[in-house]
Formats: C-alpha cells, structure tokens, sequence
C-alpha cells in the first residue's frame, strides 16, 4: 500500500519538477534619480501609468512659503524634489506634461497639500487612468477566462476537498482543522526555499511535509479518541480546538505578513482565446493529473476497494477482514499530502502565503463537499469544481469581487435546503 | 515585573464588558448546544447582526436607542429563522458546516466595499453609542477607580446577563425547557409524544441568537465602534471555550467560563510580557506572545473536550451527545 503512496507522490513529484517555471518575472528596482544633495529632506514618488509602465518627462513642482523645488521624472518614473526644511508642501503635477492619452486618475488631488511625519523622505504617489475610461471589455471574452481560471480554482479546491470527503468517509470526523493543513503546505514550501533548497526539494519535502502531518494527527490524536468511543461532534470540537492551536503556531513561527514563494509572478499568457497565468495552467494541470490518479486507485486497487468499503460499512469492512485502522491512517497520510498540494497551489492561485490562508478557503471546500454529498470523493470532486467555477463567474455576472465567496456558499445553503445529501450523497446519509 | 499589577489587571477582567459579552453569547451558546444539542458554530454571526443592526439603525436611520435595540434582536430573529428553515431538520454537522458559513456570509457583506455607506466596510461604524451613554445617571466621577461611563457599562452589562441568566434558568426548568432537553437526548422520542421538535429547535435557535445579539451589542458599546473583522470565526471558537471551561447544560456556566477564559488570558498575557520585559525569556517577542495565547486557547478546548468535557461545573449526565 506504501507502495501506491509512493507512486502517486513520485508522480506528483515530476509534475511539479516539470512545472518549475523558469519565468522569474524581475521586475526592475527602482533607482533613485539624482537629487539635489544640498538638501537633507526630498519628497520623491514614482509616476507609473495603470499598466506599470513608468512616465518620463512629466513635471512636479512643490511649494513652501518662498521655496519652490522642481522636478522631472526620468526614464523610469521616478521623481525626487530636495527641499531644505520639514512641513507642509504643495505639489503639484502638471498635467500638461503627461503624455499622450494619459490623465490622473479620478479622485486624484492636484495640486495636494503633503505633511513630511518623521522620515527625511516623503513619498507622494499620483495613480494614472486611461484617458478613456470606460473600456469595453468582451464579454464572452471574460466569460471564458474566468470559467477557465474558475476550473483551476475548482480543481485546487477539490484536492483538499477530495481528502477532506475521505477522512470524512472513513472516519465520520468533520475535520475543520483541513484548512490549516492546507497552510502548512504552503508554509512549509516558503520555508525550505527560504533554506535555499531547491525548488523540487522544497515542494516534495513539504508534501512528506503534510503526509507526516495527517500520520501524526490520526497516530497521536484522533486513532487514541476513536478507541475511546468519542462521539463525533466532541471530535469535531476537538478538530476546532486543533485548528486554532495550529493556526497560531504557524502564525507564531511565520509571522502575520503575506509572502511570496518562488516564481510566484506570472504574466498571463494567451493560449488561444483564452488568457491565463502560466501558474494556473500549471495548477490545472497538476491537480486535474492527481485527481485522475486518486480517482484511478480508488475504483481499480485493492487499497481503493477497501478504501471505498471502509467509507461505506466499517463494521463490515473489518468483518471482512479489511485493516480498518490502517486504511485510515492511509487515508490520512494521503488526505494530509493531497491538502499540502492544493495549499501550494493555492499560495499560487491567490497568490501569497499567509498563516490564514487555508482557513480562508476551508468553508470553500465545506461547500464543496457538502454540495457534491458528504462523504462522497468523486462528489467531492463535482462540488469542489461547482463551487470553483461559481465563485469565479460570480465577478463576470456583475457580483462584487470582494462578494465572490458569499455566492458559493449561499448556493450551498440552498443546495442543503432542496437535497441535503448533496448532488452524489445518499439519502441515508441524512440524519 | 509587577505581580501585583498583573493580578489586579486580571482580576478587573472578571466584570469588564468584554467578558460580559462573551458571558451572554455564551450563554446563547448553552441553549442552542447545551440544552437543545443544536451545534451553532455561528454566534459570531448573530453578535454581528446585534452589533450593526444596532449600529445601522442608529447611524443610518437615526433612530433612539431602544428602537435600535428592538431592531437588533427583531433582525438576529430574522437571521436565526433564515438560518433554522434549511437546516434544521439536518444532522448537527451540516447544521455546524451552515451556521459556520453564514456567520461569515454576514462578515463578508458587511465588509463590502459596495455597502461602505451603510456599514463602513471594513473600517467598520464607530459613534453610535451616545444615546446610550446619555442615559447615564452616574454623575462625573470615580466609582471603584472606574469612570461613570464605565462604571454604567458594567452595570447595563452585568445587569443584563443577570436578568438573561435567570430567564434561561427559568425557561429549562419550565415544561418548555423540558421538552428542549429532551430533543437533545433523543429527537424522535419526543417527536413520537407528538411534540414538534422544529417549533422547538426553531424557538430555541431564536433565543439563544438573540442573545447573541444583545452580546454584540455590549461588546461594541465600550469600544464605540464596530468592526468585521471582531467577528470571525474564531470569535464562536473562544464562546466554545467559554461555555466548555463552565459547563454546557448550566446556566452558571458560561458566564463563569467567560469570567475564566479572560482572566486565563489577562493573566497569561501580563505573566508573559512581564517575563519578556525583564528578559527572562528571550525566545519570543511580544508579537508572539499574543498569539501563544491563542495557542493555549486551542489547546485548552482540545483537552476540555477530551478528558472533561462536562466542564467545571456541568454533569456528566447532561451530555447526551458525548
């Protein structure tokens, strides 16, 4: 059994070496423009257009009392006024100078009165619109690039989702730590390349990463509660208990900022009519290839036979002379690789790392499950790609974009109220 | 470091507001999950809707304290019967994944930049709480070391958890509660007496929401102001830990885990700083205190759950669910 393990992470493994993606987008450091060095404090920004692309040329001027400083910004957008002593300036932009098609931005002060607070340096940023703003974007175009960008989502979510469904199906547990488990994924992939390992390395590392992590739960924890009888909604408190203390430990080791892991910006491509970030083709690929394999070992093995009976009748299945408890910890090493997997690709999808992150997504995957029928994998897998792609079209059909995880789990409410065992659930299941 | 003052800054946890509004949402807790087995991982959500229903109705429509308060529990009822008609006939853990998911449908609309006009998105609303606060009949002054509006807080706060307390004592020991006790221990028994055990839960659902609300109301009052992001999920998780430290089918309980859990952290919290100010400990900062907090507040649940999970003060035989 081991030895499937083995394979499908050896698999996952050259995806993912294959997917290196050699597209370190650097983007150019900004160099300071030289400054009148009489002068100890500068009020200095950048003038980048709405598509980064730097300005040149563009003249700003600031004003105190009798002093007027004046400036151009360079070739790559940078500007820099040294002016003699802290307070209140007024800068100006003249917009006369700006280049072709290109104002300032709506709301945007100018002239605007700026207060130096502590540092010699202040920084005043102008952000630029197109000279026209209404720019008409087509909309089967944007029908098709987030259908596409929703399928990967939907994908990710299901590998997380699919594990979630198994433990769920052997075990009964609802298990709301699943979320933090799909952090340490993410995390654990950030901290081994911040120990400038490989990126290979530091991928397959992570993924043994979350299988030691599924093991060590269901050895040290959840097996000893299973022996002593404890009914599954005090598990599934202790499962919440569990997913605080670990948030925080990752959150006490990692910090609270966002990071980035390696290649993490991508620019998007057009592949066909369609334009996506290399990163998403990579995860869809990925986790569309890992599904199959998972789908393949459940429906063709003997370990995905006794899997399934397991998940079905544990009772019967033991009587019939099936190792419950070690399915389950194979089930819990997998689900433990398999939550590690979609938070990587997750870091990628949103993208950053964050020690939240996978509680972020956790009622996604909820959904997900709950949608496609509790406890069912390949349900697990439909609901998990619903919810991905309904999330994502939700923006296209006019729903704001920081409303897009409120529509999926609505639909899950609603799912509940007209069939509660889920799309692939069974009725029984239903309590 | 201070001992004397971490003690006394712990011990003032004991009656701050905040712990009275853990204390009552707690208490919400205990009738939906301790008496009714109803597993409502969403109070959170219904503090929330007191919290901005309160807000709302004072900063947008203007209106006088006790209609806003009517409006509050008025729309955290409206939010419990949304949330009963789908999943009320559902076994707990669907009921858990759904309250769960709505507490934070609420989280997310309220934060939406779209509705920043009503609910300030997530700078959230701030100075609403002045009719309440011009009812005080404490004049200026110092009573216990508190000034009069915090002297007035405590007193609306723990009033209202006393007054609440008593009524949920007296509503489970009633025939109504009866029935309430007896769906948690077996639901189709009760329902073969020819009790309608959704009437039942539905009720209980609404009440124990409503207070619910009425702790987010007096969570935000000290502060002035109400945010999104106070109400996350792990808001319900620490109510848990609350209502689990004291006793689930008590209405003592959750008050005095509430009354526990601040005065755990307060104490962990001035112990921790106190040992990292005079460099005793080294291998954290400050930052990382806070959250080992939170660690200990994880871990607490998981050990309360497992090896007593009937609480300080509860039965044993009132678990029907362990």
């Amino acid at each position: 059994m081991l030895g499937l393990l083995g394979a499908i992470s050896a698999s996952v493994l050259a995806l993912l070496l294959v997917a290196a993606p050699a597209t370190l987008a650097a983007s150019p450091s900004p160099t300071p423009s030289p400054s009148n060095q009489t002068f100890q404090n500068n009020i200095s920004g950048f003038l980048r257009d709405d598509t980064r692309a730097p300005l040149a040329g563009v003249t700003i001027t600031a004003k105190k009392d009798d002093f007027t400083g004046t400036a151009t910004s360079t070739e790559n957008g940078s500007w820099n006024i040294g002016v003699p002593e802290q307070g209140t300036y007024t800068v100006e932009l003249d917009e006369s100078t700006l280049p072709e098609g290109i104002t300032l931005a709506e709301g945007q002060e100018n002239p605007r009165d700026v207060t130096f607070s502590q540092t010699s340096n202040l920084s005043v940023i102008f952000a630029f619109g197109k000279g026209i703003v209404v720019q008409q974007q087509d909309f089967g175009q944007n029908l098709l690039n987030r259908l596409v960008a929703g399928l990967s989502f939907g994908l990710l979510l299901a590998l997380a989702s699919v594990g979630l469904s198994l433990i769920f199906g052997t075990t009964g547990l609802t298990n709301f730590a699943h979320g933090e488990m799909v952090t340490l994924g993410a995390v654990l992939v950030f901290a081994f390349s911040a120990m400038n390992l490989p990126f290979w390395l530091a991928i397959l590392l992570a993924l043994l990463g979350g299988g030691l992590f599924g093991y060590a739960q269901d050895r040290g924890l959840w097996r000893p509660l299973r022996r002593r009888g404890t009914g599954l909604v005090p598990m599934m408190i202790v499962s919440i208990g569990l997913a605080l203390a670990v948030r925080y430990v990752i959150q006490f080791y990692f910090g609270g900022a966002t990071q980035q892991l390696p290649f993490a910006q991508s620019p998007e491509i057009q592949l066909g009519p369609v334009s996506i970030s290399p990163n998403n083709l990579w995860s869809l690929g990925i986790s569309a290839v890992v599904i199959t394999i998972i789908g393949i070992v459940l429906l063709k093995t003997r370990l995905g036979k006794a899997t399934r009976a397991v998940a079905d009748n544990p009772a019967l299945a033991a009587a019939s002379g099936i190792d419950v408890d070690s399915v389950i910890r194979i089930v819990w090493i997998t689900g433990g690789m398999l939550a590690a997997l979609g938070g990587i690709l997750w870091a990628y999808y949103r993208p950053g790392v964050t020690f939240d992150m996978g509680s972020a997504i956790l009622l996604l995957i909820f959904a997900g499950v709950t949608l496609g029928g509790l406890g069912t994998v390949f349900g697990a897998l439909i609901g998990s790609v619903i919810v991905g792609i309904f999330v994502e079209l939700t923006t296209v059909f006019g729903l704001a974009a920081d409303l897009k995880y409120v529509g999926a789990l609505f639909i899950m409410i609603v799912v509940l109220l007209f069939r509660p065992q889920g799309i692939l659930g069974r009725r029984e299941r239903v309590g | 470091m201070d001992f004397g003052f971490i003690l006394a800054s712990a011990a003032g946890e004991i009656f701050s507001p905040t712990t009275a509004a853990y204390a009552l949402a707690a208490l919400g807790l205990a009738v939906h999950f301790g008496y009714s087995g109803l597993l409502n991982f969403g109070q959170a959500g219904f503090m929330a809707v007191g919290a901005y229903g309160f807000a709302i109705s004072t900063l947008t429509f203007g209106v006088p304290f006790f209609l806003g308060l009517l409006i509050a529990i008025i729309a955290s009822s409206i939010f419990a019967l949304l949330l009963g008609i789908p999943t009320l006939r559902l076994r707990a853990d669907y009921l858990a994944i759904v309250t769960i998911a709505s507490a934070e449908i609420v989280r997310y609309i309220v934060t939406t930049n779209q509705l920043t006009s009503v609910t300030g998105s997530a700078n959230g609303l701030a100075a609403f709480e002045g009719g309440f606060y011009s009812m005080n009949p404490f004049p200026e002054g110092s009573y216990f070391g508190m000034n009069n509006r915090d002297f007035f807080i405590r007193i609306v706060g723990w009033g209202l958890v006393a007054l609440c307390c008593l009524l949920v004592w007296l509503l489970m020991r009633s025939p109504w509660g009866r029935v309430l006790k007896g769906i948690r221990e077996d639901e189709n028994a009760v329902r073969s007496l020819g009790k309608n055990v959704y009437a039942y839960k539905m009720q209980a659902l609404i009440i124990g929401g409503v207070l619910g609300a009425l702790a987010g109301m007096i969570f935000t009052l000290p502060r002035g102001a109400v945010q999104p992001a106070n109400y996350g999920t792990e808001l319900t998780f620490f109510l848990y830990t609350c209502l689990l430290l004291g006793g689930l089918g008590t209405v003592l309980g959750p008050v005095i885990g509430a009354m526990i859990f601040w005065v755990v952290l307060s104490l962990t919290q001035g112990i921790l700083y106190g040992l990292i100010e005079s460099g005793a400990v080294t291998w954290l900062n400050t930052v990382q205190a806070g959250q080992l907090r939170y660690i200990l507040v994880g871990v607490a649940l998981m050990l309360l759950m497992i090896f007593r999970p009937q609480g300080v003060f509860g039965n044993k035989k009132e678990l029907a669910f362990a």
